[in-house]
């Protein structure tokens, strides 16, 4: 310990602290200022930024003792008072704030760059803010808060928002209102799982297999347990129920017992006074393996020499074979003029929220907590909670969730982490006990998206007309089933395309193998066919000499068609509207009059390419789908909502917001909203496959609207008027010329022991499982989307420079914030197209540091323009349907496509390697089947 | 995951070297700590016993010029570098390098000496400051002494230099002069570690016509384990004609001399032999460019 005499936000301290803290812990842990957020501790993240004399730095890396004497700005001392800055206003105005884990890093990356440029471009935007990344948002609206912000420093009108144009706006519906939370987002005061702590709390820490394959041996903790400050070391054998959970089948132990099937599983977990003894105390563990062959491929995995990984999975390595048939194959191809076979390989890919995962358990009657309970940011607390009591061997009543803001999701965060060791380790020790995974445990831990091989044969007839597709898919699964299952399901019947195919026979396999596991993943198994089927499309094309945009247009979906699983699509396909959109944009955006698909400048190459995409709203396939809600009004005049759906930063709290808020005819700032709390919001189901805007939507609709009822009702009884006279305006109720207030009205209702609340369970459409030919799904939203790139064709460089969108959504419950989902989509899959790969060798991850996986920084991002097609779903709540995969499912292809306009390649595995593309120009060649990681 | 035990910010080069003695070789120098920590915690080994911080020795930290010769010290940051008027005119390939390195947050902290002492074959602002021909002054088992940059590399990651003993106190390089012009650029792939593909830096002095190369120094990297002068392109452009059959003749001699390598995940050696034409002609005729307007003005 030494005096470290350091000036945070205008206040002096002069504080006693070990010289081994980071900037970033001593603002944390020793000051209580967790505005800051740490995302990787790697320098690469930018999320920790804070200001040292004025000048930005990565507060993770900076030790606490470079800062004596100085002065240190963070995110809570940028606001005056009650006033927030004018970046802080403006974040907030153009929609750049999502799950806000790394607003505090943008927005004081950009504070140091208004001090210094007070005027800035976008270059120069681009060049300040190119290493502080956000996964959400896409960066656009980051833009234009700072440009906006930049202009209101100097007394200029701040930039009018990109607000897109929408149909039918009613009260709050349809309405660009703030997201939920959103001060204390950009104030720092925002609460994330990690900025929790309580009295006598424990640090948690896991100790993972560095084999992808053994049989353990003998795990000793003797060790561990006598290092002092250590206060539990549990292993399999401490599990005190059931040592398996899973979300579709329960394979995956909670802690090992005789083998482990990844590198990364978990085999021990520790409880220490701190996250160093604890960390400390997991090298004294000693395990002994015996190495297993390691199945490192699904192909490897499908045949007969590998060993099986699931002896208790009746189909052995065979997680699930799923099939479409549909129609006649042989008669489609028969009928088909021209046929395209190719085969594609698709990476691993990781989610990269910059949150990284951290669970709190406290245990049952400590400090105000009467049943065990697990503060988690999650996406799926119920079951969670289901999961954490099957292992505990508690009744799930005696468990509780409490969900906190979610750092970004994307389908990473609905498998269990850490809750249950959380649980365990509370529970043994009698304390609160706290799991923060640090990047790098993270990234080898949890499920990614699917590495898949995809063989797809198209046939065409000469007039452009699709006839048949077939398909083979072999999805790496990884260790564990996780959502493989369903995942691979929708890659599978999402691989005719959003296109009228009368003949399809697809096979797919989703094997285990001994890689880090994969499930859902925004796009959820789409974002791969996609990929495939989109590049046959423009090859179907360029065989028959059909432009691509019209090849789409011949068999896109339209209301009256059958799909590849036999689902007659009875309304809300707004296809050919997107596709028509976009073609549109094309010619507006295109550098010259005539349109060109592809040009030269110098030694630059430019073209355009096309994709089209349709995503499944909602869980389907038979899976019985529901959501509940509850909206109970106050004296105060305020409004809650209650429900267990999560906000990851895509935004249900605020749907949910609005729908009670139109419902009940009051303004939105007076609703409020509790998410994810298992004893006090009803179950709003998974929070997955693009469901709840639709689902818990309507949820907290009719529950609003049922409310409505029981208070005019009331206003009925109260004065004696006829429940028909009685009108909403404003939050108040008028009736005969008079009116009350909403507050007033629940007053009495409560005097009267009326209860001013209303509870729903909303149950989706049915639908029916794959191969019964029925309705699959209740919804399907589309896009088209075209990117428009910049090949530099004497080194392979490839730059995308805008992407034009279309996306028919049912209806924009929040114009300016769906729009952020669109961008925040396209970004993350220009990211999957272009520069992410997460690489496993022979089972051993490559990538365990942040610094080995980039995500698109802000100089990826394109200049997007993204319309909106509302063909209303008229089960959707106001017509709405999905929106979260959508926007990261055809980019890909779009910018595949465009590559091969360009260059004459053709890119059949991602993400595209410069390398081999130069080398293929060069040398004439018409395709590359290798992808970054083959450059070795 | 704690990284070290004691932190000392040492305000003297004495000092800096009576805290390493004390520590007998269980302390490490810092500067940025951009490279050193990020490395101690991928390797998540146990914390250093001591981490001597030598940006806090003022003399370390700045930048002068004496009309002759430009000083720089170890601890100076990329982003002093970027912002340098001075260097900007002296030095521009040293600019431009320490430019693209990282993000601000990483500029601001991280040091040219870090730089220099992380000894990899193509740190950015270590190429430019081998295409500037800088000499470097160190403090090795306390002898003080100045040597060229070049002599300070054993091979990859590794240097004369024993950071839990020794120092690198500055760097000095002959101002440009009119007539005279250096530039940098390098090539990037979108995936993995933030390092170069191929990076290239030269500078250039004019005959006085303008019409002959008079002199070139040219560093490609990596082409070899250690940052080195591409000596064959040099030759092959010293005493030319400042036309495109030069340019031609001096990629020509840098193909038939550098043999890259294929690394893992960055590049393979047939991309860098194409690589290597396209950065020395962009290169070349950037710091031509400025060569000729320097002449000019
Ligand atoms: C996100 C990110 C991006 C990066 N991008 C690039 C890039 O594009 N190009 C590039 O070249 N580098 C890059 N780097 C690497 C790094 O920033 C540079 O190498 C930097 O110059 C190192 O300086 P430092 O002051 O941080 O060194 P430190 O990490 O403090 O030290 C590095 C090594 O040098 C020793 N050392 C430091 N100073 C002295 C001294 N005065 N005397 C003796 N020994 C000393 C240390 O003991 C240590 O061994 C990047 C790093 C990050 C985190
Ligand atoms: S850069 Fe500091 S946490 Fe990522
Ligand atoms: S809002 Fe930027 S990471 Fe979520």
């Amino acid at each position: 310990m030494s005096v470290l005499m350091i000036t945070v936000n205008g206040q002096a301290h002069e504080i006693d602290v070990p010289e081994s803290r980071t900037l970033a812990q001593l603002l944390r842990l020793d000051l209580g200022l967790t505005g800051t957020k740490i995302g990787c501790e790697e320098a690469e993240c930018g999320i920790c930024t804070v200001l040292v004399d004025g000048t930005p730095v990565n507060s993770c890396i900076y030790p606490a003792f470079k800062a004596q004497g100085r002065a240190v700005t963070t995110i809570e001392g940028l606001a005056q008072g009650e006033t927030l800055h004018p970046l802080q206003r403006e974040f907030i105005r153009h929609g750049a704030v999502q799950c806000g884990f790394c607003t505090p890093g943008l927005i004081m990356t950009a504070s140091a760059l208004l001090d210094e440029n007070p005027d800035p471009g976008v270059e120069d935007i681009k060049h300040a803010l190119k290493d502080t990344y956000c996964r959400c948002t896409g960066y656009t609206s980051v833009i234009q808060a700072i440009q906006s912000a930049a202009r209101h420093k100097h007394g200029a009108e701040p930039l009018p928002v990109n607000d897109p144009e929408v149909d039918e706006p009613m009260e709050v519906i349809s309405r660009s209102v703030s997201p939920q939370q959103v001060v204390e987002k950009v104030t720092g005061a925002a609460k994330f799982t990690d900025d929790f702590t309580f009295p006598g709390m424990l640090f948690a820490r896991t100790l993972r297999s560095p084999l992808p394959h053994a049989r353990i041996l003998a795990i000793r903790t003797e060790h561990a347990r006598t290092l002092p400050g250590v206060r539990a070391v549990l292993t399999h054998q401490d599990v005190p129920a059931e040592n398996l959970h899973g979300l579709v089948y329960r394979d995956w132990p909670v802690l090992c017992a005789d083998v482990v099937r990844y590198v990364g599983d978990a085999v021990a977990v520790v409880a220490a006074d701190s996250e160093e003894i604890a960390a400390a105390a997991l090298g004294l563990i000693e395990v002994d393996y015996e190495p297993l062959t390691v199945v490192g491929d699904p192909k490897f995995a499908h045949s007969p020499e590998a060993p099986v990984l699931h002896p208790n999975h009746p189909t052995g390595n065979l997680l699930k074979h799923i099939k479409v048939r549909h129609g006649d194959i042989a008669q489609g191809f028969a009928e088909a003029d021209v046929i395209v076979e190719r085969e594609y390989h698709t990476p691993t890919t990781e989610h990269a929220f910059l949150e990284p995962e951290c669970a709190i358990g406290v245990p049952a009657g400590c400090l105000d907590h009467e049943k065990l309970t697990v503060y988690v940011g999650s996406q799926i607390p119920y079951q969670d909670r289901n999961q954490i009591a099957r292992a505990m061997g508690l009744p799930e009543e005696q468990v509780r969730v409490i969900g906190t803001l979610i750092g970004g999701g994307f389908g990473g965060k609905e498998d269990i982490a850490g809750q249950i060791h959380v649980a365990m380790l509370a529970t043994v020790t009698g304390r609160p006990v706290k799991m923060l995974y640090t990047r790098q445990e993270s990234l080898i831990f949890h499920p990614k998206r699917h590495a898949t091989i995809i063989r797809i044969k198209t046939g065409a007839k000469r007039d452009g007309r699709l006839t048949a597709v077939e398909a083979e898919l072999y999805g790496d699964g990884g260790a564990y089933a996780s959502l493989s299952d369903k995942v691979m399901t929708r890659a599978t019947t999402h691989a005719t395309g959003p296109y009228v195919v009368p003949h399809a026979k697809i096979d797919c396999y989703a094997m285990y193998t001994n890689n880090v596991p994969s499930g859902a993943f925004r796009g959820f198994g789409v974002t791969q066919s996609a990929f495939a089927v989109e590049q046959n499309m423009d090859q179907i094309a360029a065989l028959l000499s059909i432009d691509p945009i019209e090849l789409r247009r011949i068999n896109a979906q339209k209301v009256g068609v059958t799909t590849a699983t036999g689902q007659l699509l009875r309304e809300s396909v707004g296809l050919l509207e997107t596709i028509a959109d976009v073609e549109r944009d094309m010619h507006t955006h295109h550098p010259s009059q005539d349109f060109a698909w592809t040009w030269r400048e110098g030694h630059k190459a430019y073209a355009w390419g096309i994709a089209c995409a349709y995503k499944n709203t909602g869980l389907g396939g038979g899976a019985p789908d529901k959501s509940e809600a509850e909206v109970e009004a106050y004296e105060d005049g305020t409004v809650e909502v209650r429900t267990a759906a999560a906000d990851m930063g895509q935004g249900i709290a605020h749907v949910v917001a609005q729908c009670a808020a139109e419902e009940l005819h009051i303004p939105y700032e007076r609703v409020r909203v509790l998410l994810c709390d298992t004893d006090l919001t009803p179950n709003g189901g998974p929070t997955t496959a693009s469901r709840q805007t639709f689902m818990t939507g309507n949820a907290a609709r009719i529950a609003a609207s049922a409310l409505r009822e029981a208070i005019t009702q009331s206003v009925a009884e109260m004065f004696d008027v006829p429940p028909q006279q009685i009108t909403y305006e404003e939050g108040l109720l008028r009736y005969n010329g008079s009116r009350v207030s909403v507050g007033e009205v629940v007053a009495w209702m409560k005097q009267h022991g009326l209860d001013a609340r209303a509870r729903h369970e909303y149950w989706a459409p049915k639908t029916e499982p794959l191969g019964s030919g029925g309705d699959m799904h209740f919804a399907f939203s589309y896009a088209t989307q075209a990117a428009l790139v910049e090949i530099d064709m004497e080194t392979g460089e490839i730059l995308v420079k805008k992407v034009l969108s279309s996306t028919d959504i049912g209806r924009a419950i929040n114009p300016l914030m769906l729009q952020g989902q669109i961008e925040g989509g396209i970004v993350m899959a220009l990211g999957n197209c272009l520069t992410e790969e997460f690489i496993i060798e022979d089972g051993i991850p490559w990538t365990r540091l942040l610094a080995r996986y980039k995500m698109p920084s802000i100089k990826h991002t394109p200049e997007i323009v993204s319309r909106l097609v509302e063909h209303r779903a008229a089960e959707g709540p106001y017509g709405a349907k999905g929106v979260g995969e959508i926007p990261s499912i055809n980019t890909t292809p779009a910018i595949c496509n465009a590559i091969y306009n360009a260059t004459g390649v053709r890119i059949y595995a991602i993400p595209v390697d410069q390398d081999a593309l130069l080398r293929a120009v060069k040398a004439g060649q018409e395709s590359i089947m290798t992808a970054w990681s083959d450059v070795r | 995951m704690k990284l070290w035990n004691h932190y000392h910010t040492p305000h003297t080069i004495p000092e800096a070297l009576a805290l390493l003695g004390d520590y007998g070789g269980r302390a490490r120098i810092v500067a940025g700590g951009t490279d050193l920590l990020i490395e101690s915690r991928a390797e998540g080994h146990a914390p250093h016993e001591a981490l001597i911080d030598i940006t806090t020795i003022r003399e370390l930290c700045d930048i002068t010029h004496d009309g002759e010769t430009v000083m720089i010290g170890a601890g100076v940051t990329h982003s002093q570098i970027v912002k340098s008027t001075l260097l900007q005119q002296q030095a521009a390939c040293l600019v431009e390098s320490c430019g693209v390195v990282g993000g601000p947050q990483v500029r601001n902290v991280a040091t040219i000496g870090g730089n220099v002492a992380h000894a990899l074959p193509a740190g950015d602002g270590t190429v430019s400051l081998v295409a500037l021909d800088a000499e470097a002054e160190v403090i090795v088992n306390g002898d003080r002494r100045w040597l060229p940059i070049r002599d300070l590399y054993l091979g990859p990651a590794q240097s004369l230099l024993n950071p839990s003993r020794d120092l690198l106190l500055r760097f000095r390089l002959r101002g440009t002069k009119p007539g005279e012009a250096s530039a940098f650029n390098r090539i990037m792939r979108p995936q993995g570690v933030a390092l170069p593909v191929l990076g290239c830096a030269v500078w250039i002095a004019l005959d006085e016509e303008g019409a002959r190369y008079a002199k070139a120094r040219v560093c490609i990297a990596p082409v070899a384990p250690t940052p080195v002068r591409s000596e064959a392109v040099e030759a092959a452009l010293v005493g030319q004609a400042t036309t495109d059959a030069t340019l031609a003749s001096a990629v020509a001699a840098a193909h038939a001399t550098l043999r890259p390598r294929t690394s893992k995940y960055r590049a393979t050696a047939e991309y860098r032999h194409e690589m290597i034409e396209v950065l020395l002609r962009r290169t070349l005729i950037t710091a031509l460019e400025r060569a000729r307007s320097s002449q000019v003005s």
